[in-house]
């Protein structure tokens, strides 16, 4: 099958490999209609996470039509499925507790070794995202395998685009959990520091989730312009001093609660953003949390901090005295994909949730390496990319 | 009385920032903290440390002294009834199910003959008779004197807190080849029993709780 693989910084390939098999009784094998460019995969793409090996098939968000069962698996071949990035076993302390994402069981026992003395605990399995979380095989491919396939995939209605339902996978959960974690209520104002989807999702699960006002942060115009479409009004940090402005507009409190969906890699020409970047480049510190520290900042006393940016080692700098200080609470982590699909599928279908808007360009699978190159270096204009195995290149 | 009002207040103010404290006062100051600081730390020397008795496994210890054996031993709590996981463990055919280094398994009566593979491809050969069996409870052996490998271990089952199923416990002792820089070496090999019970007893779990063990392979034949 043809697949997108790792070579290194900056080098992502097409490459002919071995097509997947049935392995594990739970198995199922899926035939790849639409797989999606995540923001993380940036981070995989920028060489900023360890553990990634030349060869490796990359992408985490998937969907596609069952091909192959194994005996425990409960899908049916032609069925249409959308699965989550994270895998999970569904019978751990951790799953049953529907903390999917904290899974004790998906990643293979060798692979913990890497992840147990860096955190203290293991990471559990995802797909195609670097060897700390189990080497799988991703979904930039015709067809994958996956594992525990009766607990991950939402079997799809037929007569639904692919385009409607693909964010299932990640982006969508990630930006509703976030929009949890905040814990929203009446009157409350909610600032959201990056417009790329998962942030923009945030924006629209917070609305629905009944924030007074939500407040985007961003550079890119066209971002913003899609946040302000959601309901969000927005700021652009390179024109206006972003912690005035949120004060002014909360009139003089501060943000209730504030989504860090940025991430390990902040822009900003800020003199904590600027070491920190060099520090990355030359290998000395992983995380560069600028938009972090801004939110901390920003936020309220009293107030909630909700952290869906990826981040992967230690932090500089990082505000602990007004953590603690102004009494904050912290909530975050890998998506718990599981414990959303069922409920996000029925507001999609309801019409109250559209994820459509967010597609910036559709490729054959062929020229993910030009997808890969756009979505970093022209944010502005690609806003997601959705990649099509099967279809010709142009 | 009368309330002291912001413009009051503006005087002192104004006093205040007209004399900056100096850079000696900030010295003693400096000065008395650090006599505070040795003077609690000789009290505290003389308070001799009277330690009660630690809760945690002797195998945790800082100081690990146990003669010539390598102690080691690992915890794992399995969402599983404690008697199912003393039967499947009791059964010593099923070890090499997910112990990696067995390579095979003969019981006969109340001794084991196992054949372990060691650092560079080495197979060992060690003999086990079990010393208590108590159903539901807890296995252990010894080694006999055919055993190439002198060593003894247990596990224990017990019922976890809540709804968290079992805690199975292992405690290896070995007398290693070669002293502690055999143990050294196999740890480098990632041989070294600590580091293969950490990864055994992982895929114990995802067997007993899921039904397999995971890889990230994606054929059978790679």
């Amino acid at each position: 099958m043809r697949a997108l693989t790792y070579h290194g910084s900056h080098d992502v390939r097409v490459d002919t490999v071995p097509d997947p098999q049935i392995v594990n009784p739970r198995d199922a094998i899926i035939e790849v209609t639409s797989t999606a460019i995540c923001g993380s995969d940036l981070h995989l793409y920028d060489g900023v996470i360890p553990g990634v090996m030349s060869g490796d098939i990359l992408g985490h968000e998937f969907m596609g039509r069952v091909v192959e069962t194994g005996p425990g698996s409960t899908l049916k071949k032609g069925q249409r499925v959308v699965v989550p990035f994270t895998i999970s076993c569904g019978q751990c302390f951790h799953c049953k507790m529907q903390q999917f994402s904290a899974c004790d069981n998906s990643n293979p026992a060798e692979k913990q070794d890497l992840t147990e003395p860096l955190y203290g605990h293991p990471l559990s399995g995802l797909f195609g995202y670097s060897h700390l979380t189990g080497g799988y095989p991703g979904g930039q491919a015709e067809y994958v395998r996956v594992p525990f396939s009766d607990v991950g995939p939402i079997v799809i209605p037929e007569g639904m685009d692919d385009d409607e339902v693909l964010f299932l996978s990640d982006i969508l959960p990630t930006g509703w959990m976030a929009a949890e974690n905040a814990d929203i209520t009446d009157g409350d104002t909610v600032a959201v520091w990056g417009c790329g989807p998962v942030g923009l999702f945030a924006v629209q699960s917070a609305r629905i989730m009944g924030a007074h006002q939500v407040i985007a942060i961003d550079h890119h115009p066209h971002r913003l312009e899609l946040a302000r479409q959601m309901g969000a009004k927005v700021i652009d940090y390179t024109q206006t001093h972003v912690l005035e402005a949120l004060m002014e507009m909360t009139g003089g409190i501060g943000p209730d609660a504030v989504i860090d969906a940025v991430g390990m890699e902040s822009h900003g020409f800020a003199p904590d953003n600027v070491f920190d970047t060099i520090k990355q480049k030359v290998g000395m510190g992983a995380d560069a949390p600028h938009a972090l520290r801004m939110a901390i900042m920003a936020v309220r006393k009293g107030g909630r901090i909700s952290m869906p940016g990826v981040y992967g080692g230690f932090a500089d700098k990082f505000p602990l005295g007004a953590l603690m200080e102004k009494g904050l609470q912290l909530r975050t982590g890998q998506t718990h994909v599981q414990r959303y699909t069922k409920d996000l599928l029925r507001r999609i279908q309801e019409g109250e949730i559209d994820t459509t808007f967010l597609i910036s360009h559709r490729l054959p699978l062929e020229e993910a390496p030009r997808g890969y190159a756009n979505f970093k270096e022209n944010q502005n204009e690609w806003t997601k990319v959705v990649l099509k195995p099967g279809t010709a290149a142009v | 009385m009368t309330y002291r009002t912001f413009e009051d207040d503006r005087r002192a103010r104004r006093a205040r920032h007209a004399a900056q404290p100096g850079g000696a006062a900030l010295a003693v100051g400096l000065g008395l903290l650090l006599l505070g600081g040795l003077a609690a730390r000789q009290y505290a020397g003389q308070q001799a440390p009277r330690r009660p008795a630690d809760s945690a496994p002797g195998r945790t210890a800082r100081q690990r002294r146990f003669g010539d054996y390598a102690v080691t031993g690992r915890s794992v709590t399995i969402n599983r009834p404690r008697q199912e996981i003393y039967d499947f463990w009791r059964d010593f055919s099923n070890l090499s199910k997910f112990m990696e280094n067995i390579e095979s398994v003969h019981a006969s009566g109340e001794v084991t003959r196992w054949t372990i593979s060691g650092p560079m491809g080495r197979a060992v050969e060690v003999v086990t008779r079990i010393v208590s069996d108590r159903p539901g409870q807890e296995i252990a052996w010894r080694s006999t004197e055919d055993s190439e490998i002198d060593t003894e271990g247990k596990v224990m089952f017990r019922d976890a807190p809540g709804m968290r199923g079992t805690i199975v416990e292992t405690v290896i002792a070995y007398r290693p080849p070669m002293g502690e820089l055999g143990r050294i070496v196999a740890k480098l090999f990632q041989d070294e029993p600590g580091v293969q019970a950490r990864r055994d007893l992982k895929r114990l779990k995802m067997l007993l709780e899921t039904g397999e063990i995971a890889t990230n392979r994606n054929r059978n034949d790679g």
